[in-house]
């Protein structure tokens, strides 16, 4: 294994413990946390257009983490996750809009409320697997769109609710820069806490679930318990992105939360990595950059071109679209582990370099 | 007044029903000889519609000679298809199998709507009257010819799996792919098969369609409505799937009459399915006539 391989000279595990921390070398923590440091200097020298694309990376992020907990760690299927990514969103607005709950409370609550119809839809989860489970999903997908259109107390309908900015100690994080440093600090939080559930007892239960759920059953292992926790959890983080995003955005309405969107995030975790916490992020920036990417290829294509383009200008949206679906399919195809495979494979690179193994 | 709407629903159901039936069928088919669920079934109505009426229209085709021509278009895109993007997935675990025919099914409905555009068009008018007075039902000709146009499919798709020499191979396969293949049969001719089968039977339900409604991107919801009716009849069961697909059929066009007789909720006509598809998996894991997997270790 190229995993095993990367760990450098002089790096001696004497205890469990050791072994088991978030980062395997001092270097990779001191780069995480660089990156991070980078990340807080980052309005200072970021326009609001990238700070925009940080900030729907970091709450897409988030979302797509619990759905990489779960189909990644856990080895269920969910084509529903957007559902749960509304649920948060619309739960976050309504607390404070009904409650009056100030809104840095409402977000993580609305996380937490999220579990519930995360643990509802979970139950079929308890029993079935593989295919059938992607179908009982992609039903919840459709309930929740549903829900969410005609639930007028909760959602207000059709029309969409509102979601104030958030205030905290009297200071207003309306503009991109202030919310930039909310979304962030969450996703640090979120981030920190995926890479130690894995550590821990429950965490490891998941993947024995994955690997060989038999196996794991005669180990001990609770199956049902473990299966609609994991949805429990995975859509606590759906509420937590789902949330951000609802008070990024100002404003929530249904039509945000399509069976498209639960396909990106999808797309997300299997373009960046099954089963990988750094993947999941890696993925998350390549389908929040893809359709900007294409935006970009247009508009350079139509300034070079002589003749008339505008068949390539109209169909930017469904461009975009395409390019998802495409993006899926190649990586699928071509690169079933995901760029965090692809990334292994460039550092090993430079590591045994001028030696290719 | 409310009896008669009742009956008109209840008829509606029954062909709409019959489609999905169909539509399942091919599902169903491909899901048993390939081992692949294939979220792109209702892309295979779209693109046949799509074909056919661009044949028609855009090419000036007459329909007699658009149609066949149509089909053999399928043939050769779900053979395509099945070479390019599943072969190289077989053995792959199964989410990346959904997810390549997810994968498919956005890229076509968004390319489809790029080349088309969004709107709805019409076909031109192939029946000359607009529709059938039947035991004082109001009926569309499409719908009729759509009626009996699935009853020969699965007579056809019968006798197929019963009498042809290929329709025994793909039930060898379906059994066992390993022992079929000791045995002489070219699982990789099988699986082309499975797939051009379904993309022109599909491709004929779109069409059938898209002569009553019109074609447009909707097309492809008839794909995401025939995972109920499948789920009802079991994922590996023909048989299962017609009878899935009526039921769902019906059920939809009673929960709209109860809803506009009663209920007033609205929309219960798309999510009733979907309810129903939960509390069937909540309560037989494996759907009403689906074959119940035993495992060993």
């Amino acid at each position: 294994m190229i995993t095993s391989s990367l760990i450098p000279c002089g790096q001696f595990k004497t205890s469990y413990a050791a072994d088991n921390t978030i980062f395997p070398t001092p270097v990779s923590r001191a780069f995480a946390i660089g990156g991070v440091a980078l990340l807080i200097a980052g309005p200072l020298f970021l326009n609001n257009y990238h700070l925009n694309l940080l900030i729907q990376i970091g709450y897409l992020g988030v979302a797509a983490l619990g759905l990489n907990i779960l189909v990644g760690f856990t080895g269920q299927i969910s084509l529903g996750h957007a559902g749960f990514f509304g649920f948060g969103a619309f739960m976050s607005a309504y607390l404070n809009n009904n409650y009056g709950v100030p809104v840095a409370l409402s977000i993580p609550l609305a996380a937490v409320f999220t579990i519930i119809p995360g643990l509802i839809f979970g139950i079929p989860a308890g029993r079935l697997k593989g295919l059938y489970l992607a179908i009982a999903t992609f039903a919840s997908q459709f309930i929740l769109e549903d829900f969410f259109a005609r639930a007028d107390w909760f959602s207000g309908g059709s029309s969409g609710a509102m979601a104030n900015p958030i205030n905290l100690f009297g200071y207003e994080l309306s503009g991109d820069r202030g919310y930039f440093y909310f979304v962030l600090f969450c996703t640090v939080i979120a981030y920190v806490l995926g890479a130690n559930l894995m550590r821990s007892r429950d965490g490891r239960a998941f993947v024995a679930v994955r690997d060989h759920y038999l196996s794991a059953e005669v180990m001990g292992v609770n199956l049902a318990k473990y299966r609609i926790l994991s949805f429990g959890l995975s859509s606590f983080f759906a509420g937590l992105g789902g949330a951000l995003y609802g008070h990024y955005l100002g404003f929530v309405s249904a039509e945000g939360f399509t069976i498209l969107l639960s396909i990106q995030f999808l797309g997300m975790i299997i373009i960046g990595g099954l089963g990988s916490v750094m993947g999941t992020l890696m993925g998350t920036a390549f389908m929040v950059l893809l359709p900007e990417t294409m935006e970009a290829a247009v508009s350079v294509v139509k300034a070079m071109a002589e003749t008339d383009v505008a068949w390539l200008t109209n169909g930017l949206a469904y461009i975009k679209q395409a390019s998802i679906g495409l993006a899926i399919i190649l990586f699928l195809i071509f690169e079933p582990d995901g760029l965090v495979h692809r990334w292994k494979l460039i550092k090993s690179y430079w590591k045994f370099y001028p030696f290719s193994y | 007044m409310s009896g008669s709407l009742f009956l008109q629903l209840l008829v509606n159901g029954l062909i709409v029903g019959m489609l999905y039936g169909v539509v399942a069928m091919c599902f169903v088919l491909i899901y048993k000889s390939t081992q692949v669920v294939n979220f792109a079934q209702g892309e295979f109505l779209l693109i046949g519609a799509w074909t056919c009426w661009w044949l028609v229209v855009d090419a000036g085709l007459p329909f007699w000679f658009g149609f066949p021509l149509t089909f053999l278009f399928m043939l050769a895109f779900g053979v395509a298809l099945q070479m390019v993007v599943l072969r190289p997935l077989i053995g792959e675990p199964i989410i990346s199998v959904i997810m390549v025919t997810i994968g498919l099914s956005i890229f076509f409905q968004a390319i489809t709507k790029w080349i088309f555009g969004a709107d709805v068009e019409p076909f031109p008018e192939i029946f000359p009257v607009k529709s059938v007075d039947i035991f004082g039902l109001q009926v569309q000709p499409a719908y009729l010819m759509s009626l009996v146009v699935s009853i020969a499919i699965m007579i056809g798709f019968a006798w197929f799996f019963k009498y042809s020499r290929m329709g025994l191979a793909m039930r060898a396969t379906a059994f066992n792919q390993q022992v079929a293949q000791s045995l002489g049969i070219s699982v990789k001719a099988v699986f082309a098969t499975a797939w051009a089968i379904s993309a022109m039977v599909s491709a004929l339900a779109g069409v059938v369609v898209g002569m009553v409604n019109g074609v447009s991107g909707a097309l492809s919801f008839f794909g995401i409505k025939v995972f109920p009716a499948v789920i009802v009849g079991g994922l590996d069961s023909i048989v299962g799937a017609i009878v899935g697909g009526l039921i769902i059929g019906v059920l939809e066009n009673m929960a709209e009459y109860v809803d506009g007789q009663w209920l007033q909720i609205g929309n219960l006509y798309t999510v009733a399915p979907f309810y129903v598809l939960i509390v069937i998996l909540m309560v037989k894991p494996y759907g009403l006539f689906g074959t119940k997997k035993i495992e060993r270790v």
